[in-house]
């Protein structure tokens, strides 16, 4: 288990206050000027030497992304924009960096903004964190106060603000490109790329696109060096991540973990275990809706990290683990996110808009056992027309779910559909 | 200059163009529905997948910039088997109603069907039904069959810059709509039922009419404004069920103007489809020799100076000039084709021509507008100005009255004095055209054909030399015309003789009596009242505003109904075609004149349109280089002298887009548009920039 | 299917004519704009229009968004796209109470069913739909970002976490009365998404408990006026 001198994020649980006097005494804008003073190349290089992946879910590397923005000064103003959409089900962790955590956020905004020759950030927070969002306000207000932010923030020379744009309830704005849409004032509707945001971000100025808790680590591995953060977790998934815990647990919760514990461990050591003990389990959606759910077998063994869990062909995702007792209705379950898909697309382009519904009413009729077997291969046929086809990872995010399930569980639908079947030879007998 | 293999030929070609488009070149044409080439591209339909080496996925070709060493397959498994997925997606939802669909025959999607369509289709829940939206009286909907390519969309908002039209809703429930149920406002909105891919947005006044392959096309040119648009005039039988554009780069592209389109109805209302003459002062239908037998009764007594002649706005190249030779034999030097009395100066064409040419508005870096609405006098050429505008460093005037012009200008105001100061080089905009390296000015009929307008000329020349809109390589100095027979009338001199009398002469002196017999070619736009007491021959072909005061009526020829030929505002020479034929009695109007001139024993020396052609070139060799804009030539034009603001604000020529001529005044579908969308307020000064 | 959103079609709404903010609203407008550059007051479209949304007693007229359209000189059009595409914005009114309660799978699995039982009880209404006193609306929604305390219920801008049918029924006949509503957050008194059995981890710092649960009054965004733009200043300095 990790130690807790190795946690970054030590109000994870609100048990101290957000406010500036409390960060700082958890070591939270120490020394951010000596970071700065090191220069926008120390910074990437270390970032890239922590190989810090996002935390956002495609697991890209953070400090790589960085050094796609152009270098020096350029005629258009290069922007920062942070990701706090957090709308991919079972995912809560950036809430809580929000509303506990707010100036590591703030402090990795000028850091990561500085690095990328940002002067400006915008932190895109869902609609629905409203009084998270007033939180994250007060902390950038006792930053701008303290002069942390503003024309010379840190007293570093470095002129950075910090901007709340509040999203109003659309889970495709977690896209980065729609994000950006959003941003502009525009519906959320992805963009193709390329152009990448980099190179044509926001209001067509280069641009990083990061998640809450990537940015937020930021100030801690700059202070306690890229070698300690790359010394956690296995090779190319080093460091510690934010697990949101849900579902069929005895004790649900948010915990920084490094990657890489086992997943029983993860659960047994933070979450009460699986209800009803390990052998109650059914299966776990390991990284949030879109990744595939992988059965009780898999979860014996595997490990919480990108590569391992990409191995059993799922994903960390945002290392949300929604856990599923052997109680439950996967197919239900997985008809309930199909709905969820089919409600976030943005309607833009065809495979997402057209299939995600398609989805949906097959899965419905699966679940109710109402389909045909051969509608099984049929509607994994049309997973694999929306995926890989759509401008965005929508259409992919719409797929997985349903490929996992049917991966790892197709004989128990086929079964249902049999039950069904003779329930109604039987009645109209 | 990157170089690309695409299905395994080599292609070089500039950066920054699309995998699409770098296929194109090759002749090998990748299926598509949302893009499309004069259009921003959106990338949503997905069609145009193809397979990209080393890509994982396959790529949306129209939004893929090439880049060297890249390795594309159009026709590999995977690019061909992503079409047939995007077209099973495409058509689950789609109503596939084809036979009660006027899209039917010419539906890009009906054609993808046909290559990567599946024989059956699979799913089986309910298909989306999507509640009809009102557009106005030109555009019908049937949404449910709508792919959400967003051409309309992006066509309303980047062309035409009226953006009226969006995608509400998300996800399933998108639906493209005003969403406040309104009609369309743009001049150019029946565009996007031609971009429209599918049978969603169709031609309402067309609906039901007539199915594709019955149709006779020819292709012909409008003559609704002085544009000169390139259409094409579909026709069944011996009617025009339709017109749609055609492709003129230097003209239109491919867009036309809804009264362009539309008013083709009129050609069926209020036709004159057989002579008459006034006899008790009621018209009655007679034989051509008794119409023949009454104009020789009247004129053969009368001298030359008693006569004039005075040609409409739709009238024909060869008329005007079978008429005015048969006014030089007559005698008479009365004759203009000024009806409105525009100061245009026959001498110098330079003066009365769109010299900078349409196209070349795209080079232009700076414009003044001087009493013209050019987007309801010329909807098509408006967009040009809007295309350039959307390319950025393009500094626009206006001095008229306020509209919103679908491009931000500056409005300088509404009264000559602000143009006077420009000209005296006190105003600031004199020095933004001075610094310009390739300024232009237009000047509308508004300006034109005002009581100063000889001295708005005159002080039009003036700013054009000292300003530099007028040098080696670029002329700046542009008239837009409102009439399509304007710049031929002038080219062929269908202006007074020596000592003859214009339009306003002629009025005049056919209130005094002195006139006393005036034969208007197609002339509907004068002050009839000022005719009472002259002998009036009327040469149309609908009973409009000329007919109704005339003598004797000569049935002509619509410009559906007869080749001839028009210049456009630019001096291109171009000509109609015969869709047609004209209705019952109705004669070709150059013939009509021939005849007239035989029963006048003035017999026209000429009696085939080749030979008249033949004349006519003789007489004026530009008449005979076709299909080209070539800038006038030179010189002094205009008069000096005070500009006189007492005569009101400089307003446009046009009041009402929809009815500006005997053919959309007898429209149905411009009545209606008239009513619905009428004369909208074009001083709301939103405009499509702004979004 | 339930619709989760509060779509309406326009024509049959009850609109009202006209909109305008109110002064204290206008004058945050500027504020608001300024947070974006120059030229680029468009991106201020979704804070005005929720702004517009607060005003109007938590639903959207159309009149509000052809206001907000004119005030950032945007095509109506482009407006209506945006108020129709995030489901935030409710094009018809709601009751003075938005009873929103997620349903979506890690809900699901802690009993989101008991939290829709309880709020039917209590208010008497199916999703999509309005007490008759318009007292409040419940509307199903899709996950609101709190799932490691499911299940969740979002009333106006307060979540109520780690509910049961007995803790939702208290909380909204609480809400209901006017009586002074229960603490948002945890209904089963724990802190954060903290195990409810207690910390794994950073016992320590438990116990320096202090609850600054939200913004105190002084701590309040104040007027960015003071703040906005000082990098535009301080690229001249620096």
């Amino acid at each position: 288990m990790l130690r807790d001198e190795d946690r970054i994020y030590t109000n994870l649980y609100g048990f101290q206050p957000w406010a500036l006097k409390a960060a700082k005494k958890r070591g939270d804008w120490d020394g951010t000027k000596a970071i700065l003073d090191k220069g926008r190349d120390w910074i990437v290089g270390e970032m890239k030497a922590a190989a810090l992946r996002g935390r956002g879910g495609a697991g890209f590397s953070a400090g790589l992304k960085w050094s796609f923005m152009p270098k020096g000064e350029g005629p258009l103003p290069h922007y920062l924009v942070v990701n706090a959409d957090e709308g991919e089900p079972g995912t809560c962790k950036d809430r809580d960096v929000l509303r506990f955590e707010p100036h590591k956020l703030v402090e990795g905004c000028l850091i990561a903004g500085f690095a990328i020759g940002a002067h400006t950030a915008y932190i895109y927070v869902r609609g629905e964190y409203h009084n998270e969002a007033k939180v994250l306000q007060a902390a950038i207000d006792e930053a701008y106060d303290a002069g942390l932010l503003g024309p010379n923030a840190c007293k570093s020379g470095w002129a950075m603000d910090v901007y709340i744009h509040r999203g109003m309830g659309a889970y495709i704005c977690g896209e980065e490109s729609a994000l950006i849409q959003s941003l502009e004032g525009k519906k959320g509707q992805p963009r193709s790329k390329p152009p990448f945001p980099a190179g044509v971000g926001v209001w067509g100025c280069p641009t990083t696109v990061n998640n809450v808790e990537t940015i937020a680590d930021v100030a801690t591995i700059l202070r306690r060096g890229a070698a300690w953060f790359a010394g956690l977790g296995p090779d190319n998934n080093n460091g510690t991540k934010i697990f949101c815990i849900s579902g069929h647990v005895e004790t649900p919760c948010n915990v920084e973990e490094e990657l890489g514990i086992s997943l029983k461990e993860l659960l047994k050591k933070h979450a009460g275990g699986v209800r009803g003990g390990w052998d109650n389990l059914l299966a776990v959606i390991p990284g949030g809706a879109s990744t595939p759910m992988i059965p009780k077998d898999v979860c014996d063994d595997v490990r919480m990290d990108f590569d391992s869990l990409r191995n059993v062909r799922s994903g960390l995702g945002t290392a949300a683990v929604i856990v599923m007792d052997t109680s439950t209705d996967l197919v239900a379950a997985i008809t309930r996110l199909a709905r969820f898909y089919m409600h976030e697309s943005c309607g833009q382009c065809t495979p997402c808009r057209e299939g995600t519904g398609w989805l949906w009413r097959t899965m419905v009729r699966m679940e109710k056992g109402e389909a045909s077997v051969s509608e099984i291969d049929q509607l994994l046929e049309v997973t694999r027309q929306i995926e890989g086809h759509t401008i965005c990872a929508l259409g992919d995010a719409a797929a997985w779910p349903i490929q996992g399930l049917f991966r790892h569980f197709r004989p128990e639908v086929e079964k249902r559909i049999a039950a069904r079947r003779a329930d109604a030879k039987h009645r109209a007998a | 200059m990157p170089k690309l293999t695409i299905d395994g030929l080599d292609v070089d070609v500039p950066a920054g163009t699309s995998v699409l488009q770098a296929a194109e070149q090759l002749g090998i044409e990748i299926p598509r529905f949302c893009y499309h080439e004069r259009l921003p591209v959106a990338a949503n339909c997905r069609m145009c997948l193809v397979e990209i080496e080393k890509m994982p996925k396959p790529v949306a070709s129209c939004a893929m910039p090439v880049s060297e060493g890249m390795v594309v397959k159009t026709q590999s498994d995977v690019a061909l088997q992503a079409r047939k997925d995007v077209m099973e997606l495409l058509l689950i939802n789609h109503p596939l109603d084809c036979p009660i669909c006027d899209q039917g025959g010419e539906c890009d999607l009906q054609d993808q069907a046909v290559a990567y369509g599946k024989g059956r289709g699979r799913y089986t829940d309910d298909k989306r039904t999507v509640t009809e939206k009102n557009l106005g009286p030109l555009v019908k909907t049937a949404m449910t069959r709508c792919i959400h390519c967003t051409r309309c969309v992006r066509f309303l908002t980047e062309i035409a810059g009226v953006p009226e039209l969006g995608m509400m809703n998300r996800g399933e429930h998108a639906e493209i709509t005003t969403y406040v149920e309104k009609a369309l406002t743009s001049e150019l909105s029946g565009n996007i039922v031609d971009l429209c891919p599918v049978g969603a947005l169709t031609s309402k006044p067309y609906a039901f009419t007539a199915r594709p392959w019955e149709l006779k096309k020819t292709e012909s040119i409008d003559v609704l404004d002085a544009v000169g648009c390139a259409i094409r005039v579909d026709t069944r039988g011996n009617q025009v069920m339709r017109v749609l554009p055609r492709l003129n780069e230097d003209v239109n592209e491919e867009w036309l103007g809804d009264k362009s389109r539309h008013a083709c109805d009129g050609l069926l209302k209020r036709r004159l489809d057989t002579p008459y003459v006034r006899r008790n002062g009621h018209l009655q239908a007679v034989s051509w020799p008794e119409a023949f037998a009454a104009i020789k009764e009247r004129l053969s007594d009368l001298p030359g100076a008693a006569i004039a002649a005075i040609a409409g706005d739709l009238a024909d190249a060869e008329s005007m000039f079978a008429l005015k030779q048969l006014m030089f034999a007559l005698g008479s030097p009365n004759l203009d084709c000024r009806q409105d009395g525009a100061a245009l100066d026959p001498k110098v064409s330079a003066s009365y021509r769109f010299n900078t040419s349409i196209a070349g508005i795209e080079e232009a870096d700076a414009l003044l507008i001087v009493g013209s609405n050019p987007r309801i006098e010329a909807p098509v050429l408006n967009a040009r100005i809007r295309k350039r505008y959307l390319k950025g460093d393009f500094k626009i005037a206006h001095i008229g009255t306020k509209a919103d012009l679908t491009y931000p200008v500056q409005h300088l105001g509404e009264d000559v004095s602000v143009f006077q100061a420009i000209v005296d080089g006190t105003h600031p905009f004199f020095e933004t055209l001075k610094s310009a390296a390739r300024p232009m000015i237009i000047l509308g009929m508004g300006a034109l054909s005002r009581d100063d307008g000889a001295r708005i000329l005159g002080a039009a020349r003036h700013v054009s030399e000292k300003a530099g809109l007028v040098v080696d390589g670029w002329n700046g100095f542009n008239v837009l015309h409102t009439a399509a027979a304007r710049v031929g009338g002038m080219e062929l001199g269908f202006v007074p003789g020596p000592n003859g009398l214009d339009t306003q002469g002629i009025l005049a002196a056919a209130r005094r009596g002195d006139v006393q017999a005036v034969w208007l070619l197609g002339a509907d736009q004068i002050e009839t009242n000022s005719l009472d007491r002259a002998f009036v021959i009327y040469q149309g072909h609908h009973g409009d505003v000329g007919a109704q005061v005339a003598d004797v009526i000569l049935p002509g020829a619509a410009y559906t109904e007869k080749s001839g030929t028009y210049l456009n505002t630019e001096g291109r020479v171009q000509r109609t075609r015969r869709a047609v034929f004209p209705p019952g009695e109705a004669r070709e109007d150059w013939k009509i004149i021939r005849a007239v001139s035989e029963a006048l024993d003035h017999t026209l020396p000429f009696d085939t349109l080749e030979s008249l052609r033949a004349a006519l070139e003789t007489a004026i060799p530009s008449f005979a280089v076709l299909d080209v804009a070539t800038p006038g030539v030179w010189g002094d034009f205009g008069e000096n002298g005070a500009l006189d603001s007492g005569l009101g604000a400089l307003g446009s020529a046009i009041s009402n887009y929809y009815m500006t001529d005997p053919i959309s005044r007898a429209s149905p579908t411009m009545a209606r548009c008239t009513l619905e969308i009428g004369d909208h307020v074009k001083a709301d000064a939103r405009t499509g920039t702004n979004g | 299917m339930s619709d989760m959103d509060l779509r309406e079609d326009i024509k049959t709404m009850d609109q009202p004519e006209t909109f305008a903010f109110s002064p204290e609203n206008q004058a945050e407008v500027a504020a608001i704009v300024a947070k974006y550059p120059q030229g680029r007051q468009r991106s201020a479209v979704m804070p005005l229009l929720d702004m517009a949304q607060r005003q109007s007693s938590g639903w959207l007229p159309r009149a509000a968004m052809d206001h907000v359209a004119e005030l950032l000189g945007m095509p109506p059009v482009r407006v209506y796209e945006v108020a129709t595409f995030y489901t935030m914005y409710n094009l018809k009114p709601v009751g003075r109470l938005h009873v929103q309660i997620c349903t979506n799978v890690p809900c699901w699995l802690r009993g989101a069913p008991e939290i829709v039982r309880a709020a039917q009880d209590v208010l008497g209404v199916a999703f999509g739909q309005t007490t008759e006193d318009g007292a409040a609306t419940l509307t199903e929604v899709e996950c609101l970002g709190a799932c490691a305390n499911a299940p969740v219920m979002q009333v106006n801008d307060d979540l109520y976490e780690d509910l049961t049918y007995d803790t939702a029924k208290a909380v909204l006949e609480a809400l209901l009365k006017g009586e002074t509503p229960p603490i948002a957050g945890s209904q089963a008194g724990r802190r954060g998404a903290c195990p409810c059995h207690g910390a794994t981890t950073l016992k320590d710092l438990a116990g320096d408990y202090v609850a600054q649960d939200s913004v105190k009054e002084s701590a309040k965004p104040k007027a960015k006026a003071k703040t906005a733009k000082s990098a535009e200043a301080g690229k001249e300095t620096t």
